[in-house]
């Protein structure tokens, strides 16, 4: 297998210290003390000014991480982290709003130029006063940005052209101020403070992330989008997301990230929670670039994520499409609990390792509801030294009559080194329940590789060509602007890889 | 032009190729005969580059170029085009997509500015008309779910499109019915020009009733036993490969 060989080498040799976004910016911070008590939660708390209620409710989910033990039964390996030797707040120093570009701070603004986020956005994100209000470019869907930078959300925009649909859309800091009422009714209803050892940690100390309420009958006219960053030293980052769609509404939800390089490994817990009731549906799109470590795997980022939607109402729908390219180590389920009748949950995935990265990844479809459905179609691509797992839950109660699931895992191997796990559970207690499953397992064949050079493509974009193909069925379910942007994070991650 | 000298070649360890001699002048079209395991497609093999063929000695020069120190997309660069005997197929791979990547690939290589999306269809689609092709073709993923007849028609149409200096087709003609052996023998003939020179491996003479070569070599045990004009088609269909075997 010469052409493997090379392959890896090459994948090796590209990957080695060529993270495209590795960068830190330099603002300055205003840290709480490294560790983790319930003193820090209740400067986190008092920092954002929230109300008692959501204090006891942090401090309630820290007594149960307490208690909790961090979960070992996936099929990822890692040292021990010390949750003592970080900080949990870390926030930019926030005056009044800018007037124009000029006086936002320049370190941030490199920092979106690397990210190549064009000048007008950058304006939005840095939360210029004015922007974003201009029309769209005419042919351009618009698309909302609520970003994270570090702990706290810097900008929200296209807020005004979506109050007037009573869509809310900013950070959940902002949220809890404005909104309690809904904040109270919705969160930690899907994923409870004790859910498991992230998600209540997650619930002790999360800093911010987005809140986005869509009214009853409402379609909302724009793609709402996130940018993530992790930007301070050792800052874990905790944000919590809370989406709900109500009777009758629609929404499609971007989330995408990078992360500056490092030296110590960063965690990263989020929670997001997805409530779709009679008729709603939520779209919920993510593309995960965070460093994945050098090509020993020192130093990316661990991703141990909680994302879970509740499809609570008649006909209603819910789909999670993920591409997952980065971080050292991903530990995600995005799951569905069809509780509605009718209602329907997708599940669609690309995760790719290569070097040491690791991915334990899959969903929960829960099915309750009668003639419920779920879809899943995985795609797991393993190249150096990765690791890929497939883990996913179909469980069917006996009150879902005529539940359908349907489960495709297909996992691409590139090079002799690197592995691919299909785990799959399936709970059928439901007699008409129709449940579904077929996995293959393949590798790029030499015939293929070589059939597209002697076309004149180089081994690197014939490995991009085909990997690309592999995914299809994934891609498609993206946004076009996520799609493009997803083609091209798979062609980096596996540069050279020839495969 | 293409000029091979004492090409010896070997498939794990063993022999296959014994010292290959033929000269190929641009404008012309030859085709290579020879009986199952004489070394026809380890030529086709050897010449675009693929791995797991080891040359142990000759060598090979296109246009000057020393073939053989290239790589197989540096090969296709400078002009080279094979034409696959069994097309591979690319699961959710457009053949649109592919097609216009291979073309940009190799319009790049040569210093040519790259085609978008619209040039490119519009491109496409003379080839395809001119081949009487149906523009499905574009729309499917790389021959996959394709007929071996729709597969050697992709392979014409890819050739179509790329315009090489130098075509291999190895056994394009195995398997296909009188009205795709009519179209890759279209595709061949639309390209004939000073500059294009064909290297039509074939077991039969079908196909070169439609293809008339300029020469006729016969391969056997690794090696040109015997050459000669398109008459030497005809006879080896009528006399079989024994009597050059004797001949020889």
């Amino acid at each position: 297998m010469p052409a493997v060989t090379e392959t890896i080498d090459t994948v090796q040799s590209v990957t080695e210290g060529t993270y495209k976004w590795g960068f830190e910016t330099d603002i300055e911070m205003e840290f709480a003390p490294k560790g983790l008590n319930e003193d820090i939660v209740r400067f986190i708390s008092h920092k954002k000014n929230e109300p008692a209620w959501l204090l006891e409710w942090r401090l309630k989910a820290f007594a149960l991480w307490l208690k909790m033990e961090e979960p070992r039964w996936s099929a990822v390996s890692y040292p021990a982290i010390d949750y003592q030797d970080a900080y949990y707040y870390a926030a930019p120093k926030q005056k009044a709003k800018p007037k124009s570009l000029d006086e936002v701070d320049p370190e941030l603004l490199k920092t979106y130029a690397k990210l190549g986020i064009p000048l007008k956005e950058q304006a939005i994100l840095a939360g210029v006063e004015g922007a974003g209000e201009a029309p769209a470019d005419a042919g351009r869907m618009p698309i909302a940005v609520d970003a994270v930078f570090d702990s706290v959300s810097v900008a929200t925009t296209f807020k005004a052209r979506l109050e007037k649909e009573g869509i809310i859309f900013c950070s959940i800091s902002e949220a809890v101020q404005n909104h309690p009422e809904l904040v109270r009714q919705y969160l930690g209803t899907v994923v409870p403070q004790g859910d498991n050892f992230y998600a209540a940690l997650n619930s002790a100390v999360f800093t911010d992330g987005s809140f986005v309420y869509i009214p009853k009958g409402v379609r909302c006219p724009m793609e709402l989008s996130t940018y993530f960053r992790i930007n301070a030293k050792s800052t874990g980052q905790f944000e919590r997301t809370l989406i709900i769609a109500d009777e009758g509404s629609t929404v499609s939800y971007l989330e995408g990230c990078t992360a500056p390089m490092r030296d110590e490994n960063q965690l990263h817990a989020a929670v997001v929670e997805l409530v779709a009731l009679d008729d709603a549906s939520i779209k919920y799109s993510t593309v995960q670039n965070w460093y994945p470590g050098d090509a020993e795997g020192r130093g990316g980022i661990y991703n141990f994520v909680t994302k879970r939607a509740q499809c609570r109402g008649r006909r209603s729908k819910v789909s999670w499409t993920q591409v997952e390219t980065g971080s050292a180590i991903t530990w995600k389920y995005p799951s569905c609990v069809l509780l509605g009748d009718d209602s329907v949950g997708e599940f669609y995935s690309v995760a790719i390792t290569n070097n040491r990265q690791q991915a334990d990844t899959g969903t929960k479809m829960i099915h309750v509801g009668k003639r419920t459905t779920s879809t899943i179609v995985s795609k797991g691509i393993s190249a150096g030294r990765g690791q890929n797992t497939y883990r996913g839950l179909v469980r069917v109660a006996p009150s879902a009559g005529n539940a359908r699931n349907f489960t495709q895992c297909d996992s691409l191997l590139i090079g002799d080194q690197c592995g691919a796990h299909t785990v799959p559970y399936i709970e059928n207690r439901c007699m008409t329940a129709k449940v579904e499953h077929e996995a293959t397992t393949s590798r790029i064949a030499e015939d293929q590789l070589f059939y597209c050079r002697q076309r004149g493509l180089s081994e690197e974009d014939a490995v991009g060509l085909i990997v690309n193909g592999f995914c299809r069925e994934v891609l498609k379910e993206l946004p076009m602007e996520f799609a493009v942007e997803a083609q091209k994070l798979l062609q980096i991650s596996l540069e050279g890889s020839v495969g | 032009m293409l000029k091979i000298e004492g090409l010896t070649a070997e498939v794990e360890g063993k022999q296959i190729l014994k010292g290959v001699e033929l000269e190929v002048p641009a404008g012309e079209i030859h085709a290579i005969m020879g009986p199952n395991g004489s070394g026809k497609s380890t030529l086709s093999y050897v010449l675009s580059g693929r791995e797991g063929y080891e040359i142990t000695g000759g060598s090979v020069s296109f246009n000057g170029v020393d073939l053989l120190a290239l790589e197989p997309e540096e090969r296709a660069a400078t002009g080279l085009f094979l034409a696959f005997q069994y097309p591979v197929e690319l699961p959710g791979v457009g053949n649109a997509l592919f097609l216009r990547t291979a073309l940009n690939a190799v319009r790049k290589a040569r210093g040519e500015s790259e085609l978008d999306a619209m040039q490119f269809l519009k491109l496409a689609r003379e080839r395809l008309k001119a081949l009487h092709i149906s523009e499905d073709m574009l729309k499917r993923g790389v021959n996959v779910g394709f007929s071996g007849g729709e597969k050697k028609r992709n392979e014409v149409l890819q050739m179509a499109l790329l315009q090489p200096k130098l075509a291999i087709l190895d056994e394009t003609d195995s398997g296909l019915d009188i009205d795709a052996l009519k179209i890759v023998a279209d595709g061949v003939n639309a390209l004939r020009s000073p500059d294009f020179s064909a290297l039509v491996i074939t077991h039969y003479q079908r196909l070169l009733d439609y293809i008339v070569p300029d020469r006729v070599h016969v391969l056997m045990h690794g090696r040109i036993v015997q050459s000669g004009g398109p008459e030497l088609a005809k006879q080896l269909e009528a006399e079989g490969y024994a009597s050059v075997q004797a001949a020889a």
